[in-house]
């Protein structure tokens, strides 16, 4: 499992790294997809955790992750209509969608404490993984200052979600 | 002034210890997942008072368990300090936010 999910990861950062490794560098409108469409999967995986999830701590977090994904989220529309920029679909954002629809159906498969675990582990993974796209690439790579800081106050939301995740899935073991 | 200094004395020739006398309030902002200052000192008696500019809720939480307070979205939350000592705190929605308060008695 830990190694699926570390593959899962390189994969997901080949994607990213592979998108600007190109001609093209993702430009500012498929920046902003990419990292909406990062927070609406990790929105819908919380949704599911409270669909599934009789664990307080658990619980607790997926709540917290539909809070501030949403908020964050919020934000990222309001910056692109202020901007006037309509976020660009991209082969990242699919391979995020993708991937992360494979996950939720392995996670829905799961009950009880092997659920807990399995989606505890995917956030440390998902959103290690994310926050590395968005230092390594989407971060460097946006142009607009805004939108640079916007995402980068959403790396450091980002960063506390993933020690809370490691909190999370420590406590479960 | 006089009645209230006689007062406080004679609570105190009877032995009871009157409430602090208002404290100061210290104000610690929150801004991009930063306290600060991160560091304060303050006495017992004292408030601290957060105040976000953050969209995102966060709370301080003491280490010690002492307090946990709920800090809204650009809002605000407060503690009044019960007792001396060094208290480390964090935020429990994200860990890596955090802060210490050094309370003199």
């Amino acid at each position: 499992m830990r190694l699926m999910l570390i593959a899962a990861g390189a994969v997901l950062a080949l994607t990213v790294a592979g998108a600007i490794a190109g001609d093209a560098k993702p430009n500012d409108a498929q920046i902003a997809h990419i990292a909406y469409t990062a927070g609406q999967i990790d929105i819908t995986t919380a949704e599911l955790a409270l669909q599934k999830s009789k664990n307080k701590d658990v619980r607790d977090f997926a709540e917290n992750m539909v809070r501030d994904h949403t908020a964050v989220n919020e934000q990222a529309l309001a910056l692109v209509k202020k901007l006037n920029v309509t976020p660009e679909d991209n082969d990242t954002s699919k391979a995020l969608v993708k991937q992360a629809d494979a996950k939720r159906a392995e996670l829905a498969k799961l009950e009880g404490a092997a659920f807990d675990k399995a989606y505890a582990d995917n956030e440390v993974a998902y959103h290690k993984t994310v926050n590395n796209a968005l230092e390594t690439v989407l971060i460097p790579t946006a142009s607009n200052a805004e939108l640079k800081d916007l995402l980068s106050t959403g790396l450091k939301i980002f960063q506390g979600h993933e020690q809370h995740a490691e909190h999370v899935a420590q406590s479960l073991k | 002034v006089g009645s209230r200094l006689a007062g406080l004395a004679l609570l105190g020739a009877l032995g009871i210890v009157p409430p602090a006398v208002a404290g100061e309030t210290i104000q610690v902002t929150i801004d991009k997942l930063k306290f600060d200052p991160p560091q304060v000192s303050a006495h017992v008696g004292d408030t601290i008072e957060w105040v976000s500019r953050d969209f995102v809720a966060h709370t301080a939480t003491a280490r010690n368990n002492d307090w946990d307070v709920a800090i809204p979205a650009k809002g605000a939350g407060r503690v009044t300090l019960q007792h001396p000592g060094d208290v480390d705190y964090f935020c429990r929605f994200h860990p890596n936010m955090t802060g210490r308060i050094s309370v003199e008695p």
